[in-house]
């Protein structure tokens, strides 16, 4: 009797309909969003509309285009084609209000290390005119809750990288932005600092109502939002909760290894008509509907002694798995284009 | 405002407000009109949290208050990092001291027609011009080492005219060196130059002004270059040329042809001019020796006057000014 298994499909990612005109109420609306360098596509056309307080998220392998997106909703990058408004206004044509609107934190560290976490605040609300009345209780309420209130004075350079991401953070803070773009904002850090960082996002969403954007190649922090957008290759591939994206899937993941994983390989393709695909390890790995149904018959039917075996619920990687054909981290290790340029730090 | 208050207002009122305000197409963003309302437009989708004791704030922003104000927290930056790089001001002095103290030194014993005038006193003011230069191009060109350390894209994204920056920027290279060169003019006396408050006024304005148009050209050259690594061999190319076609170290008159025209289309020739011009009109020496030491800029034999030079040095900052911020207008 054969199982459903899962399959790889084109499939409709959900989202906006293409061409419709953006969404001004929306915190972030795209309308096939583009952009070119050269022969390569890093973003491929992308329709969304984030809500205002959602938190969201882009998952997806390195070279995807997530940062690329960031920074052409933060203006620093103009769009090859599309259109793409922040919180009411156009990225091309109202860059300023666009800049007071949103609150950035990038991949790579934008503090001035020379100076204290103090005068990097201070700079930053100059800059974007942050009233002077308000401005210096606002950083020392915000170093507070970072947890850096201590270090204002020390110089930036002592810091640690969990604590200049924490800092940043604050700094995007600063001028009460509507939304806050995080770019893969726990990449490099400690799992403790990597928990903080989530803690003032959840903090954030609660205490302020705050649109939290954010890009990650995590798993569990994708599973953190409310919303998330699944990216390869400059497109999206599939864009919902992260429970229904889940469900969508539909398939369980059967992992088993058995004294003589030939045999046992040759028997579930035979008998249960599953194809498994042979680990570096030599487990067997297989998707099936309702895996732990499943379960009990795989151990009476299958004829050949099973060492042990696992069900697992659908993972984010799985749906990965099932829009692109490759797992995030296969597809991390793969470079999608050519390399990057990098920071020397 | 308290957090109360603000979060209460927050509360009561709709998500959007601000978003329809500017729904008008080509709305302009530097108005000063109520863009942003960053608090004011905020849904309360969630119990509040009383941990966080921040209150929202309200963005005054885009009128030239504002623009004032990031340049001068730009300028500041340029200042307080100076003063906390102490390698930095004793490099800067060193170099004007060997100049002015050993080839000056060694140089005299050889330096013929100076008719009595100390070749170090001859030399001052084009000491003072190259001690700006070196201090002034590297403040432009370290735009590049913002660029490379990321605190450029802090910059590049906030709300405010690229021209800020570029101006912040001038103003601070500007401060700097000429900071510098007050500890020059301070040992001036040494060589021969008078301690007169006009002359010391006079020459520290012109190194203020040579300063600013010098981070100007720095920041030109430094628009495009994304790397530290592609930065240093590029200062180098550009000082050394704007340093020997000057002037600094030697008289510019009677120069073969090839090198009047060197000297004469670089700007640093007319800021040393300039300088020389005052200082050698405090000096107590006859008319003959000045015109050897002191012949002034000539254009085809056409005798630039006193005062011209200066405003060759304003229009070059000027030129530069507007050339950086239009490269920096494209930047990312
Ligand atoms: N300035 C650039 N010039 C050329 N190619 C770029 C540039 N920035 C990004 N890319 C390319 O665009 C693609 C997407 O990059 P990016 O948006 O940084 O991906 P992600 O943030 O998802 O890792 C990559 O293939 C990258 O090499
Ligand atoms: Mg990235």
């Amino acid at each position: 009797m054969a199982v459903e298994t899962s399959e790889v499909s084109p499939h409709d990612p959900g989202g906006p309909r293409p061409g419709s005109p953006p969404d001004r109420d929306a915190a972030v609306s795209l309308r096939g969003l583009r952009k070119r360098y050269g022969n390569l596509d890093a973003v491929a056309g992308i329709d969304l509309d984030v809500q205002m307080g959602e938190t969201f998220g882009f998952l997806g392998p390195n070279g995807a285009g997530k940062s690329t997106t960031i920074k052409i909703l933060c203006t620093i990058v103009e769009p090859t084609g599309g259109a793409a408004v922040v919180a009411g206004h156009d990225v091309l044509r109202e860059r300023n209000a666009v800049r007071r609107s949103i609150g950035l934190v990038f991949q790579e560290t934008t503090l001035d290390d020379y100076l204290t976490a103090a005068q990097n605040l201070r700079f930053h609300a100059d800059l974007y005119g942050v009233p002077k009345r308000d401005a210096v209780a606002r950083a020392q309420g915000l170093l507070e809750m970072v947890g850096l209130a201590d270090r204002r004075d020390s110089k930036v350079g002592t810091f640690s990288g969990g604590m200049k991401r924490r800092l940043e953070i604050a700094r995007g803070l600063l001028h009460s932005p509507r939304v806050l773009f995080l770019d893969e904002p726990t990449v490099g850090l400690d799992p403790v600092s990597r928990a903080t960082v989530w803690k003032y996002v959840d903090e954030l969403r609660r205490a302020e109502g705050i649109t939290v954007f954010l890009t990650t190649h995590y798993l569990d922090e994708a599973e953190r939002c409310d919303r998330i957008a699944i990216m390869a290759q400059g497109r999206i591939v599939a864009l919902d909760t992260p429970d229904a994206l889940k469900a969508a899937v539909g398939a369980d993941r059967v992992r088993l290894t058995a004294t003589d994983p030939v045999a046992a390989a040759t028997a579930l393709s035979t008998r249960f008509d599953v194809e498994a695909t042979t680990g570096a390890d030599g487990a067997l790995t297989f998707h099936v509907v309702d895996g732990e149904r499943f379960l009990p018959r795989l151990l009476v039917e299958l004829g050949v002694p099973i060492t042990s075996v696992s069900v697992t619920r659908p993972t984010l990687d799985d749906v990965f798995f099932a829009r692109t054909g490759s797992t995030i981290s296969d597809a991390d290790s793969v470079p999608a284009g050519p390399p990057r340029m990098r920071r020397p730090r | 405002m308290t957090a109360t208050e603000g979060t209460t207002t927050d509360g009561t009122t709709t998500d959007g407000t601000a978003a329809t305000d500017m729904t008008i197409e080509g709305t302009t963003t530097d108005s000063g009109a109520p863009t942003t309302g960053a608090s004011a437009a905020r849904p309360s989708l969630e119990p509040r949290s009383d941990r966080v004791t921040v209150a929202p704030v309200r963005l005054a922003g885009g009128g030239p208050a504002h623009y004032v104000r990031a340049v001068r927290v730009i300028w500041l930056r340029e200042v307080l990092r100076f003063a906390g790089d102490r390698t930095r001001i004793v490099s800067g002095l060193i170099q004007p001291f060997l100049f002015l103290f050993v080839l000056g030194t060694g140089l005299s014993r050889v330096v013929a027609h100076t008719n009595g005038v100390d070749y170090r006193t001859f030399l001052f003011p084009g000491v003072v011009a190259l001690s700006v230069l070196f201090t002034a191009v590297f403040s432009g060109i370290s735009i590049v080492w913002d660029r490379e350390f990321g605190f450029l894209r802090e910059m590049l994204v906030a709300p405010v005219r690229r021209s800020a920056i570029v101006v912040g920027k001038c103003l601070g290279g500007a401060t700097t060196a000429s900071l510098q060169g007050i500890v020059l003019l301070a040992i001036g006396g040494l060589v021969g130059v008078p301690y007169q408050p006009v002359l010391l006024l006079g020459l520290f304005g012109l190194m203020l002004l040579t300063s600013f148009a010098i981070t100007a050209l720095g920041l030109v050259l430094a628009a495009r270059v994304k790397t530290i690594q592609a930065a240093m061999p590029l200062v180098q190319m550009a000082l050394a040329p704007m340093m020997f076609l000057s002037g600094a170290l030697y008289p510019i008159g009677n120069l073969p042809t090839w090198l009047q025209i060197l000297t004469r289309i670089n700007p640093v020739t007319y800021a040393v001019e300039a300088m020389r011009a005052l200082v050698f009109s405090y000096l107590t020496i006859d008319s003959a020796t000045r015109a050897t030491l002191d012949p002034g800029v000539t254009w085809d034999g056409w005798r630039v006057p006193g005062g011209l030079d200066v405003v060759l040095v304003v229009v070059l900052s000027l030129v530069m000014l507007t050339g950086a911020c239009l490269l920096f207008r494209k930047a990312e």
